[in-house]
């Protein structure tokens, strides 16, 4: 997990360098200027000359001044390292998830990739920074001080040895039993807030049940049981700041006591007053650099979890494999499934489609219909390799669909998919997506085949017109005829509409489906829909039923002998006879 | 700026006072252990400087034993304060885990409570990801505001307060030189910490725009694929992508700056105070202090130490202007929502259970009839029961949603107990909101409605929502069992009852088909399902209340047609002796009513049953035909 994160660093691997160099710079100076600054203060109480005294604290402004420099880039470098790191992790991400097929896509929902792009950097983001500061900082100042400590104390550093144990012990208990109290109730503060989502979205329904209260104390209680694991975790935490005061307590009083033992028995020889004090700071700095440790401690195990789930994204694997010399080009619109059976993942029991065989010529009409769940979608998604068949072999063209550069075989095959999404943009830039160098007449026109442009002149801003996140601001029909301009711009040699035209009035499908038999016929348009009207005059059409293909003919062979076919078309045909039948 | 500004400084207030209100006794309690503990943080100065004395005192003789006797008084002294001070560091910090927890659990109830009275209108206005961000984010800077850099600010505050006094017992002329230190952290703090905050700000902004068209692709993943678009798509992230990488980079970087510089300005400072003192003393300075004490080294080596603590706090005040820069914004946004003005809801009209005798007279009573009647309280203190019959009837009703933008031009609608009446038209022409108006999500504009003879405004809106059923056309399960998810519309109904409604709206079937039945737990709104078995769920949900009153928004849009000829018996079964309010889509589901109106841009242009307005041969009768576009 670690060696992938890492490899997200890339050129940032300069700063953070740079960064941990800055910082044993700032940690050497750190720990040199107590020591400094004792002999300071002892040239002040041994009344040494001005000169002297100038010279140890021009020395002791150097240091300083090479400190903040130091202090100062580091700080510099590791926000460029870290906000580059995250950066590079969500174009990472984001990037994978371009490449990731619609197998992939349906493992992770929407709302999750969000959050692990946001939410999960930013955790990493955060820890990654206090690393690089601190991981090298605080080992490096807790050496450094316990060293100059002996060096300076001698004996009354042997305070350390009994200290330095019990707040690391210390420490290392309440981040033991923090952590787990922790994970459980981000766990839960996670649920809460989902909860309180559903409830926003879903505010209609609390209104018209008038469940305001009950939901007020459903909520109240989640949010006190929150509240109690919430207290219980962070009282275990709050118990580091009395347990470092302590040992800097226990530090104080040792020293002075044992110091001042020491300096009145030796008459100042063994040890001095600035010396005592210098003590008193490099306590200070070991106790600092412990508490730093340990919160690093928490900062990654904490974070862990977010890393885990970025490393999620970043190692799925992207269920479709590219050819190693793909075919470039797509021959023609035929379409053949020979005994393809499909199933969503390989533990699912159930296949979606079963034994499907079917031949489609190219430039034929192809209508698909059949109840919900009934595997028409799913049949379809097998041509421009949306899915990959579990058994049998799709081709079109007379090639294997597998054997084609999948940006080839997309162009070719044109599928305006049942869940259709229209972008933030202008309806031109929207429509571009189907042909990025459209010329602007050629965009007219196919919107005049998807009886669009009729209603785009009547808008202001004509093919400027914004389009709203989602597609909020045009009509479903709006929309629809829209996805299917987008598909048009393509110049595909299938074309795909499933279930596009079902907000669209019969009398505009009609006209769509009219256009495309004279401006588009050499292509294969395969049209899936509910509406008996939208496929009755197609060369053949398919009828689905719970994953098989229960028969295939025209519209008066299957009339004839589909009892699908006829219940469907009788239920919509029946009109103003229904009240007497009932 | 500067009104924000003042703005903010009221959610800095209302917060302490809020804290103040919620725990009287614990808060002044922690913060008095805070100070005492601040205080005690102190005071070792005082000792060190006792103990050099002694030290330098004894230092000649070497005569331990008599230097003790001076000595370890101070030291039980000291010990004594440390114990003392350590027991107010765990009631601080214990009380202030309790504090912060429970001031959250408070704030994100009042917020949750306020919400849930807000007018629809509300939710209509903001985006939901704006709402929960004030559950999530705002939250989370106000806990940081609250458990960390008050205090912190508090005790780093109290600190460089008592250090500076026990400083002036010693000092003056010291005090001057560290004072110019001090000016000149200030100046850095203010400049760098204002700094960090504008694009700590700012970087949250960038982080909401990346989050948008992350959110945007992420949902359209599949359409993307569809249309090989991801390197565009890409360039259109990597854009927003670097502009959230500039954003951060500034903001950790004029915080992470700020440490070491206040720091070293630390260290600066403490040499120019330890060479003045060093001139002080060789040029022996009269001193001027509280204690009259003469200046020597004594004095100078704990000033020094003083001088450190003080640069120390001084610093741990500087860090923590981020969070209380974030933490007061956020305060601010939560405020914003709790102020949001509740609906407001005169009526004094309310539903009650009823027992109806034999000659029509009706009694309250607690228990569920299966009849209801409106408790009708007069000027006069007299009370009159009318029976709930589900009589709706509109006059003239003008709306809109904005006040200059009208929807609905002079509807009238009458609505006969039993009837089922249904609304036609294209989106936008007015369905949804007529029935909006009736269960008083909105209120109208003029005209009148009456509820079995009632005018609407008097009646009590819950008790009013109460009685009728409504099922919507986007359904919304809430987590927990799909029986859960049932009696949501009825809190007291029995398993059997649910399941009965269940069978009623055709749900049973997949129910019971469900790997643990009516037990299965539904979560993320019932994702585990399909559309159409999610808008049978909510039928039934709609089901076991038993209202008098329907409202089916395109409740059976997302189920097939041949499924919904099965449902449809059940469907029919629950109309059944209930006024019914009908909207689809679907013209087949319409048909049978008693009454359909057919809407166009907010007027009702036809109405009649189904063979009346088709033999007009008007809009319907287009619609019916397929001449027209419905959406």
């Amino acid at each position: 997990m670690i060696k992938r994160l890492a490899g997200c660093i890339r050129e940032y691997k300069r700063p953070t360098i740079y960064t941990l160099i800055f910082i044993v710079g700032e940690a050497i100076m750190e720990t040199i200027i107590p020591f400094i600054t004792a002999q300071l203060v002892n040239d002040i109480k041994a009344g040494t000359n001005m000169n002297e005294l100038l010279k140890t604290g021009l020395i002791l402004t150097i240091i300083a001044c090479v400190s903040l420099l130091c202090g100062g880039l580091a700080g510099f470098t590791c926000s460029k390292a870290s906000a580059g790191f995250a950066r590079n992790l969500r174009s990472d991400m984001f990037r994978r998830v371009q490449t990731y097929s619609f197998e992939n896509i349906d493992k992770f929902s929407s709302a999750s990739l969000v959050t692990r792009m946001t939410t999960d950097v930013a955790n990493v983001q955060m820890s990654y920074m206090m690393i690089i500061r601190t991981a090298v900082r605080a080992p490096l100042m807790l050496i450094f001080s316990v060293v100059m400590a002996y060096i300076m104390g001698g004996a009354l550093a042997s305070a350390f040895v009994v200290v330095i144990p019990v707040l690391a012990v210390g420490l290392w208990i309440i981040g033991k039993k923090a952590m787990p109290a922790f994970r459980r109730v981000f766990k839960k503060y996670d649920r809460l807030n989902e909860s309180i989502e559903e409830n926003v979205r879903g505010m209609r329904v609390v209104k018209g049940f008038a469940r305001e209260n009950y939901e007020k104390k459903k909520f109240g209680a989640a949010a006190e049981d929150i509240r109690g694991d919430f207290t219980r975790a962070e009282r275990i935490v709050a118990w580091n700041m009395p347990l470092m005061t302590f040992c800097m307590y226990f530090n104080m009083v040792f020293i002075l006591l044992v110091g001042s033992k020491i300096a009145i028995q030796s008459g100042g020889q063994t040890i001095d007053v600035g010396q005592i004090s210098a003590m008193l700071t490099y306590g200070v700095q070991i106790l600092m650099s412990l508490m730093m440790l340990s919160m690093i401690y928490v900062m990654i195990t904490m974070s862990a979890e977010s890393a885990k789930r970025i490393c999620e994204v970043l190692e799925e694997v992207p269920s479709l494999d590219e050819p190693e010399n793909p075919i470039m080009s797509v021959k023609d619109g035929s379409i053949d499934f020979d005994d393809v059976s499909f199933k969503y993942s390989a533990m699912a029991k159930r296949y979606a489609i079963e034994n499907v065989n079917l031949h489609i010529k190219s430039g034929m009409t192809v209508g698909i219909i059949g109840g919900t769940g009934s595997s028409k979608s799913s049949l379809v998604q097998l041509i421009p390799r949306l899915y990959d068949a579990t058994r049998g072999s799709v081709k079109v063209g007379g090639v294997y669909v597998k054997n084609y550069d999948i940006e080839t075989l997309r162009g070719a095959v044109a599928m305006v998919l049942q869940k259709n999404l229209l972008f933030s943009g202008t309806i031109a830039e929207n429509l571009r997506w189907g042909n990025e160098n459209a010329t602007d007449a050629e965009i007219e026109e196919a919107c005049r085949l998807a009886c669009a442009d009729e209603f785009i002149q009547t808008f202001p801003d004509k093919y400027q017109t914004k389009i709203e996140q989602g597609g909020t601001n045009v009509s479903g029909g709006q929309k629809q005829r829209l996805c299917i301009a987008r598909a048009l711009l393509k110049k595909p040699k299938i074309l795909i509409l499933d279930d596009s035209t079902s907000a669209v009035d019969t009398k505009t499908d009609a006209m769509i489906r009219d256009g495309f038999k004279k401006f588009i016929p050499e292509t294969t348009k395969l049209i899936i829909a509910q509406r008996i009207a939208s496929v009755q005059e197609a060369d053949a059409i398919i009828v689905m039923d719970n994953g098989k293909i229960a028969d295939i003919g025209t519209h008066d062979e299957l009339l004839q002998r589909s009892e699908i076919y006829r219940e469907v078309y009788e239920q919509q045909s029946k009109g103003g006879t229904e009240d007497e039948e009932k | 700026m500067k009104k924000n500004k003042k703005m903010n400084g009221g959610a800095f207030k209302r917060v302490i006072k809020m804290l103040f209100k919620f725990y009287p006794v614990l808060l002044p309690l922690t913060i008095f252990c805070i100070l005492f503990s601040a205080a005690a943080a102190a005071v070792p100065d005082i000792f060190i400087q006792k103990v050099i004395a002694i030290i330098g005192k004894f230092s000649e003789t070497r005569d331990w034993a008599a230097a003790s006797g001076e000595l370890m008084p101070k030291i039980y002294l000291l010990v004594g304060i440390y114990i003392v001070s350590l027991i107010a560091i765990v009631v601080y910090t214990q009380l202030m885990a309790f504090i912060t927890q429970g001031f959250l659990c408070k704030m994100r109830r009042a917020m949750f409570n306020g919400m849930q009275d807000l007018p629809i209108k509300y939710f209509d206005k903001n985006k939901h990801g704006d709402i929960m961000s004030h559950y999530t984010n705002d939250i989370d800077t106000l806990r940081q505001l609250v458990s960390q850099a008050l205090p912190a600010l508090l005790r780093a505050g109290s600190v460089v307060i008592c250090v500076f006094f026990v400083m002036l017992y010693y000092s003056l002329w010291m005090i001057l030189v560290l004072l110019i230190g001090v000016v000149a952290m200030m100046f850095v703090s203010k400049k760098l910490g204002g700094g960090s905050a504008k694009y700590f700000i700012r970087q949250q902004q960038s982080l909401g725009r990346a989050e948008g068209l992350i959110q945007e692709m992420m949902n359209g993943q599949k359409v993307i694929k569809v249309f090989c678009h991801e390197r565009e798509c890409e360039e259109d992230f990597d854009k927003l992508n670097d502009a959230l990488y500039e954003d951060s980079r500034k903001a950790n970087a004029y915080a992470n700056i700020l440490g070491p510089i206040i720091q070293n300005i630390g260290n600066i400072l403490y040499v120019i105070v330890a060479i003045s003192g060093g001139i002080f003393l060789l040029l022996n300075v009269k001193n001027v202090s509280i204690s009259r004490a003469a200046l020597d080294i004594s004095i100078v080596v704990p000033f020094l130490n003083m001088t450190k603590q003080f640069t120390g706090n001084v610093n741990q005040l500087s860090q923590q202007i981020n969070a209380i820069v974030m933490g007061v914004a956020g305060a601010d946004r939560i405020f914003e929502l709790m102020d949001e003005k509740p609906e407001t809801d005169d009526g004094y009209v309310t539903l009650v259970n009823a027992e109806i005798a034999k000659d029509g007279t009706i009694t309250e009573t607690g228990k569920h009839t299966g009849h209801w009647a409106w408790k009708h309280p007069h000027g006069d203190g007299t009370l009159t029961y009318t029976e709930l019959k589900g009589d709706v009837r509109m006059f003239d009703v003008d709306f809109g949603y904005e006040e200059n933008k009208q929807v609905l031009y002079g509807v009238s609608v009458y609505a006969e107990p039993g009837q089922k009446v249904a609304f036609v038209g294209a989106t936008g022409a007015g369905k949804t909101t007529i029935t909006n108006l009736i269960n008083r999500f909105y209120d109208i504009a003029d005209g009148k409605i009456r509820y079995d003879g009632i005018n609407i405004n008097k009646i009590k809106k819950s008790d009013l929502r109460q009685s009728l059923g409504i099922v919507l056309q986007e359904t919304n399960l809430f987590t927990g069992t799909v029986m859960d998810n049932i009696r949501y519309g009825r809190l007291d109904a029995t398993d059997d009852e649910c399941r009965e409604a269940a069978r009623l709206a055709g749900a049973d079937d997949f129910i019971t088909r469900l790997p643990s039945g009516y037990d299965t737990e539904l979560s993320n709104n019932g994702a585990n399902l399909s559309q159409g078995q999610r808008q049978l769920i909510a039928i039934a949900r709609a089901a076991v209340a038993d209202p008098p009153v329907m409202i089916l928004d395109e409740a059976t849009s997302s189920i097939d047609t041949r499924t919904e000829a099965i449902v449809q018996r059940g469907m029919d079964k629950l109309m059944e002796g209930r006024t019914v309010f009908v909207i689809a889509h679907r013209l087949s589901t319409v048909m049978n009513s008693d009454v359909i109106m057919v809407l166009d841009h907010g007027h009702i242009i036809e109405r009649g049953n189904h063979k009346d307005l088709i033999a007009q041969k008007g809009t319907y009768y287009q619609l019916y035909t397929g001449a027209f576009e419905l959406e």
